[in-house]
């Protein structure tokens, strides 16, 4: 049985890509096209991990993360925030909203799906 | 895992190329007094946006000028710098650049590199330009460095950096470990793929290390990575030879069933529900992952595929209804209903595909304002300007099409249209002069209108250049006629031949484009208010309403967009002019005849009007009556191409396939009427 990660990613062009590679790699992927509707989308779906960029239009990731911990059923899923920076305030940042960790952004397909391994198998 | 990274690149051109026209878009529509955050925030995304996707295909030029962009749009939206009108232009320019670098990565296009390094100039100066009020002395990061944390020094001052290295000849990895030995401690490896990372521990600042390197290499290609400013609290497990990520808390093998977050605790019992929850669930995530987006691309070819198709079922429809139109409608009435059924589904079936290859006219209008903004600019002048009905859906092919026409006659508008600041106070006028580009429906037709309130035409010069230029003109032409003259070749009034427009060339191309276009162009100009040029354009070109007609043997079908009407006259009615044909009295207007008979050379039923039937046509502004044997009926026709088929005839726009099978021409009905004043080229009757 597959596991199901869900990107959000404002960016399209990355977005296929996450899905690419994640879906290349035998996991199951719904996509979402910002923090709100990667809420959505984890309410609808219950991922088995979450991939979400920092900056996005509307809710950014940080709040994402945010809002997903203080779902029930979002409290022990992994979450892994993409960003640009990798200054240590993005990442205390990330931690104190409740990610797991931190991949940064220009990544490698097979940095992504060796980080997603670490975390779901 | 190998992925072929270049299956992406086309979203990321569509998806860059929308990001830049957005960033124009607000860019040009920001206060630079008091800009809306909300609008820097959204230029600073597509800035971001754009530098992530380039880094990430590796398209490093696009990511040094977006880095730079981007660095200096989130010190203003964090109101560390403020925002001047130098910025804006700075921000447009290097728009301009990226649009460049895109084409080269995409269509192999030059790029101007010149250009590019203006621009990186540019962006610093300005970054550095107020770095000194600012507190925030890092931000005019080097451009080919990562934007990485700042550098963390050790009792001593020195900072340890990790520099990837790209592929490089031995020879120059000792001449650069040599070289930068001489800074501090330095240590070699090598990586998997054979390239070389050095790490050093050096008091001196990232910017020697890249000065140095950049002897021997492009330092676009460096990875340089700060070692050693790890504060140890955030990444318990940073992986050893990549920092590219991290995580915060120790994973095991069998962390997939008990991740661990850092702030909320797991509880045990909900795993397992959530598991459960999964399994019911995963035909539903399968579903989730192909219905994300609300729209997809697909190639043009294919929706002219599918226009054609629906073409061709057109033709197929209206041969069964012909067929079928013989039938006894009371004994077949369920098939003649089963058929008007299908009749009215092709017809939606064909609004449908053809809405596909609608676009919006914002398309075209959206590269206007940066235009005027430039020309304005460039020429002085204070232009405000203002777009409606960009909403306008105009087909595909057509919009393409129009873009030229309608750049040459906004830049006319800016350049001739509107006067210079003092002239227009001088004449009791705001100095801001108003250019409005609109668009609107009227009928089958879309009307687009460039207008200025500007001086207007000058009604005596255009007459005294066309009497220089030996054009047929006389003192007491409607105003009308007079403003068509500029249309005639290598026309210009312009006093002074500038560098924007007034060469003389140009109103001709731009009539002749939108004439081949189907269309037509008016101009309306009041002296001293301004001047109007509409643009009127079929909505599209590859089906069309169309009249048969019967002459003869052969069927044609006539636009009916041209069709006012038609009538069979009195024989008093008809007229003979000496040497000029016939004319026809219509309601107390004398329209010219153009027998069809004696154009296509066809022996016709009748020969004369009042047993035939004359249809009265009207394009250009000009009327005239056309003399047919009879009306055969109305129908919707697929236009196919005659040219590219046979060759151009003249009289002729295309061909279509009737609901027999048979072949008809479809008439083109302007130059009817142009060929009809030519043999009666008295003005009189018009």
């Amino acid at each position: 049985m597959s596991k199901t990660i869900l990107a959000v990613d404002d960016s399209g062009s990355l977005r296929q890509m996450l899905a690419f590679s994640l879906k290349a790699a035998g996991y199951g992927v719904i996509e979402a096209v910002d923090g709100q509707d990667g809420l959505n989308k984890a309410k609808q779906h219950q991922v088995d991990l979450v991939l979400t960029d920092q900056n996005m239009p509307g809710m950014d990731g940080l709040s994402l993360i945010k809002a997903l911990r203080a779902l029930k059923n979002y409290q022990s899923v992994p979450i892994l925030m993409l960003t640009t920076e990798s200054g240590d305030d993005i990442k205390a940042m990330g931690r104190a909203a409740g990610a797991n960790g931190w991949l940064v952004k220009p990544f490698d397909p097979a940095r992504l799906t060796e980080v997603v391994k670490k975390l779901i198998g | 895992m190998t992925i072929d990274m270049s299956q992406f690149y086309q979203v990321f051109f569509d998806e860059a190329d929308e990001l830049l026209a957005e960033m124009e878009k607000l860019l040009l529509a920001l206060d630079v007094s008091a800009p809306d955050s909300e609008d820097l925030n959204a230029i600073f995304r597509a800035a971001h946006s754009i530098k992530g996707g380039a880094a990430t295909f590796a398209f490093n030029d696009i990511t040094e000028v977006t880095h730079m962009l981007e660095s200096l749009l989130d010190r203003i939206r964090k109101g560390e710098m403020a925002l001047t009108p130098d910025h804006v232009d700075a921000f447009l320019v290097s728009k301009d650049v990226l649009t460049m670098q895109m084409d080269g990565h995409h269509h192999g296009s030059s790029v101007d590199q010149e250009a590019v390094g203006n621009v990186c100039l540019r962006l610093k100066a300005l970054s550095l330009g107020s770095a000194a009020d600012t507190p925030v002395p890092a931000a005019a990061a080097p451009e080919s460095v990562k934007p990485e944390a700042a550098p963390v020094a050790d009792a001593d001052g020195n900072c340890s950096f990790r520099i990837e290295l790209p592929e490089v000849p031995q020879r120059d990895v000792d001449a650069l470990a040599a070289e930068l030995g001489l800074l501090g401690t330095i240590s070699q490896e090598s990586l998997a793929d054979k390239r070389v990372v050095f790490t050093l521990t050096t008091p001196e600042s990232q910017d020697s290390i890249v000065a140095i390197c950049s002897f021997v290499l492009d330092p676009d290609d460096l990875k340089i990575t700060h070692g050693g400013a790890q504060t140890g609290a955030a990444e318990a497990e940073p992986s050893a030879e990549d920092p590219g990520y991290g995580l915060f808390e120790p994973v095991k093998a069998d962390a997939a069933s008990q991740p661990v977050a850092a702030m909320a605790a797991p509880t045990k019992a909900e795993k397992p529900a959530a598991e459960a929850k999964n399994l019911g669930r995963r035909a539903t995530d399968k579903e989730g992952g192909s219905q994300e987006s609300s729209s997809i691309r697909v190639g043009i070819e294919k929706v002219d595929q599918l226009i054609n198709l629906v073409g061709e079922l057109v033709i197929t429809q209206a041969m069964i209804e012909q067929r079928i139109s013989v039938l006894d409608p009371i004994q077949y009435e369920r098939l003649l209903n089963s058929v008007g059924q299908l009749t009215r589904n092709t017809r939606d079936l064909q609004e449908a595909v053809m809405s596909i290859r609608m676009m919006p006219m914002d398309y075209v209008f959206s590269r206007f304002p940066r235009m005027v903004r430039d020309l304005a600019g460039k020429l002085g002048k204070k232009v405000e300007f203002v777009t409606r009905g960009a909403a306008t859906e105009l087909d595909k092919g057509l919009i393409e099409r129009i873009v030229d026409p309608l750049t040459h006659l906004v830049r006319n508008s800016v350049d001739h249209g509107i006067e210079m600041p003092e002239k227009r106070r001088a004449s009791g006028k705001n100095e801001t002069g108003k250019l409005t580009l609109s668009a609107a429906h009227q009928g089958g037709n879309i009307v687009i209108e460039v207008s200025d309130d500007g001086g207007g035409l000058n009604r005596d010069r255009i007459l005294d250049k066309a009497k220089q230029q030996g054009l047929p003109v006389s003192d007491t032409m409607p105003d009308g006629d007079v403003w068509q003259l500029i249309f005639a070749p290598g026309f210009s009034t312009a006093e002074v031949v500038t560098d924007v427009s007034g060469r003389g060339v140009g109103m001709d191309v731009v009539k002749r484009n939108i004439t081949a276009m189907g269309g037509t162009v008016e101009i309306r100009s009041v002296p001293g208010a301004g001047t109007t040029i509409a643009i009127s354009l079929p909505l599209t070109l590859a089906i069309l309403d169309g009249m048969s007609i019967k002459v003869g043997e052969e069927v044609y079908i006539l636009p009916l967009g041209y069709v006012i009407e038609s009538l069979q006259p009195a024989s008093e009615d008809v007229k003979d002019i000496a040497g000029q044909g016939q004319v026809v009295k219509i309601r107390g207007d004398y329209l010219p005849l153009i027998p069809l008979y004696r154009i296509f050379a066809i022996e016709p039923k009748f020969t004369d009007p009042s047993q035939g039937i004359v249809v009265i046509l009207e394009a250009d502004g000009k009327k005239a009556a056309l003399l047919v044997d009879a009306l055969v009926g109305q129908q919707q026709v697929v236009v196919k191409n005659l040219e590219s088929n046979f060759r151009k005839v003249a009289g002729i726009s295309g061909a279509t396939i009737l609901g027999d099978g048979g072949v008809s021409l479809i008439l083109d009905v302007s130059a009817l009427l142009r060929s009809s004043r030519q043999l009666n080229a008295d003005p009189v009757f018009f």
